[in-house]
């Protein structure tokens, strides 16, 4: 590896940081508008033209609050918790790529930090370690409602994690490859995977929703039951941490939707550019798709009630799960036909 | 029982179809409810930097009138403290000695005139009960304050000062000073 490749590839990392904060803090903007205009008010408008500055404003609230950790709680897990899911939250984002190559100071700069072959499988592997972060979080804190946030997210996740795998599958089937890049580049023009995998699409949206604790899935932190969950006792910045990653985590997990079935970035007609324009037009494609992604799920959270939770259970292990192995069986025979091997 | 709304609706407890197990359409449905909330005009009025038209009539912080020479109308008669019905205010009176003629119209005024506007309940009854036109309820709001006792408002903030009067002409008179 020489010098310039490691100075792009922090430059990168840097910069992904930065946007994945950024995002993060103007969801939170955006989500509080939103939910404002689906109950005709008018939301935050007092910071600055248009309340633009709220999320700074609620930032400096977040660091100004006393940090509180209580007597009987376990002091290092109760400060690793809200870590463990910050940095899963952010790490998701590494293997996603993000537009075509840029050519910068005549090297061609991949938008993505890392190329792994088996990309979907570090995903899947880090969203799962995201659970931990909950689930520790929610047993230091020595409170009978974060334990049962807690569990309720480890047992949320663990059933719509098998759903979400098994219609990712296919779209592994379809490409041939578990690396997102080439997942990505099959998808050229308006060759978009949901056109053939509306199915998947459909059941890993659905399980998207309930690993990011979102709407209508929120149980784990629900406040009419369980007062806030596994974040009950948690204050300062710390309980940011938490909001923060579910933000960051839904930026993310938008990207990856866009990624597996939305062509990435891809964009009809992208054969008509080249170099940087290319490179750019990509990027804001991509960008357009997580918009649209990120603002479905904020619309569906403020639409739907919640879930009880035995619906949910009933809704992951007797419904997703069998339509998801039936549409992975009927992808297959396809497929398996289509190469000739049967 | 006529139905009062046209959004009667007959309950049934009979066993729901595929269609209706999947949720999905009923979801889309509320989807494009609250779309439709989303694009709707806010109603909402920004209070410190807009303000709602009042109605003429509105019966907002009291004023206590002077006539045309900037004498104080109010006799002290106690008509509105007896009007009142939340006992909201309270007078003293005291009788006009000579060289105080341009202050006061008439022998008798009030040396003290108190009206706690927490007590008040805005009903307006008070300027009904006045024969001598002396107390006017206005468009003006009460302004919020700290401490209960900065609610009791004196002659200093009721009385209307000679250089700024406050106008009335909107609300009706009751025209009992041109009947004398």
């Amino acid at each position: 590896m020489d010098t310039a490749m490691l100075i792009e590839k922090s430059a990168l990392v840097l910069l992904l940081f930065l946007i994945s904060l950024g995002v993060a803090a103007y969801q939170t903007y955006f989500e509080r508008k939103l939910a404002a205009w689906i109950q005709d008010r008018v939301g935050p408008d007092r910071a600055g033209p248009f309340g633009i500055l709220q999320p700074i404003a609620d930032g400096t609230k977040m660091f100004l609050k006393e940090d509180f950790i209580p007597a009987k709680a376990d002091k290092w897990l109760f400060i690793i918790g809200p870590g463990i899911s910050m940095f899963t939250a952010l790490i998701t984002s590494s293997v996603i790529p993000w537009g075509t190559n840029v050519n910068l100071f005549g090297r061609d700069i991949s938008l993505q930090v890392a190329d792994f072959n088996i990309g979907i499988l570090f995903v899947f592997g880090v969203v799962s370690i995201g659970v931990y972060g909950i689930m520790i979080g929610g047993w230091a804190s020595n409170n009978k409602y974060s334990l049962y946030g807690a569990i309720r997210a480890s047992s949320q996740m663990i059933s719509y994690e098998l759903a979400m795998g098994i219609s990712a599958i296919t779209i592994v089937m379809l490409t041939g490859s578990l690396s997102l890049n080439d997942i990505v580049q099959s998808q050229h023009g308006m060759n978009w995977n949901v056109f053939y995998q509306p199915l998947a699409f459909f059941i890993f949206f659905i399980t998207s929703l309930a690993e990011l604790n979102r709407a209508p899935f929120d149980l784990p932190e629900c406040e009419s039951e369980l007062i806030g969950g596994y974040h009950t006792e948690y204050s300062s910045m710390k309980l940011g941490l938490y909001l923060f990653s579910e933000y960051t985590s839904m930026f993310v997990s938008s990207a990856i939707m866009a990624v597996l079935f939305f062509g990435g970035y891809n964009f009809p007609g992208m054969d008509a550019f080249s170099g940087n324009t290319l490179a750019i037009l990509s990027i804001a494609a991509f960008a357009l798709k997580i918009f649209l992604f990120i603002f479905v799920i904020m619309w569906i959270r403020w639409t739907i009630p919640r879930f009880r939770f035995d619906q949910l259970m009933h809704l992951g292990w007797k419904v997703l799960i069998p339509v998801a192995i039936v549409n992975m069986l009927i992808t297959g025979l396809v497929v398996a036909w289509n190469q000739g091997w049967m | 029982m006529e139905s009062l709304t046209n959004r009667k609706k007959v309950v049934s407890d009979k066993p729901m179809t595929l269609w209706e197990k999947i949720y999905i359409p009923a979801i889309v449905g509320g989807m494009m409810t609250t779309m439709k909330h989303m694009l709707r005009r806010r109603k909402t009025i920004k209070y410190p930097e807009e303000t709602r038209v009042f109605a003429p009539v509105y019966r907002g912080q009291h004023v206590l009138k002077r006539d045309e020479q900037g004498r104080e109308n109010c006799t002290a008669c106690g008509l509105c403290a007896v009007a009142c019905p939340a006992e909201a205010i309270t007078m003293t009176s005291a009788e006009r000695v000579k060289g105080e003629e341009h202050l006061y119209r008439e022998e008798k005024y009030a040396s003290s005139y108190e009206i706690n506007m927490l007590r008040c309940i805005f009903c307006g009854l008070c300027e009904e009960a006045c024969p001598k036109e002396a107390i006017f309820l206005t468009d003006r709001i009460v302004t919020t304050e700290f401490e209960r006792d900065e609610f009791i408002y004196a002659k200093d903030k009721l009385v209307e000062a000679v250089d700024d009067r406050i106008d009335i002409t909107k609300r009706q008179f009751t025209g009992k000073r041109t009947e004398k």
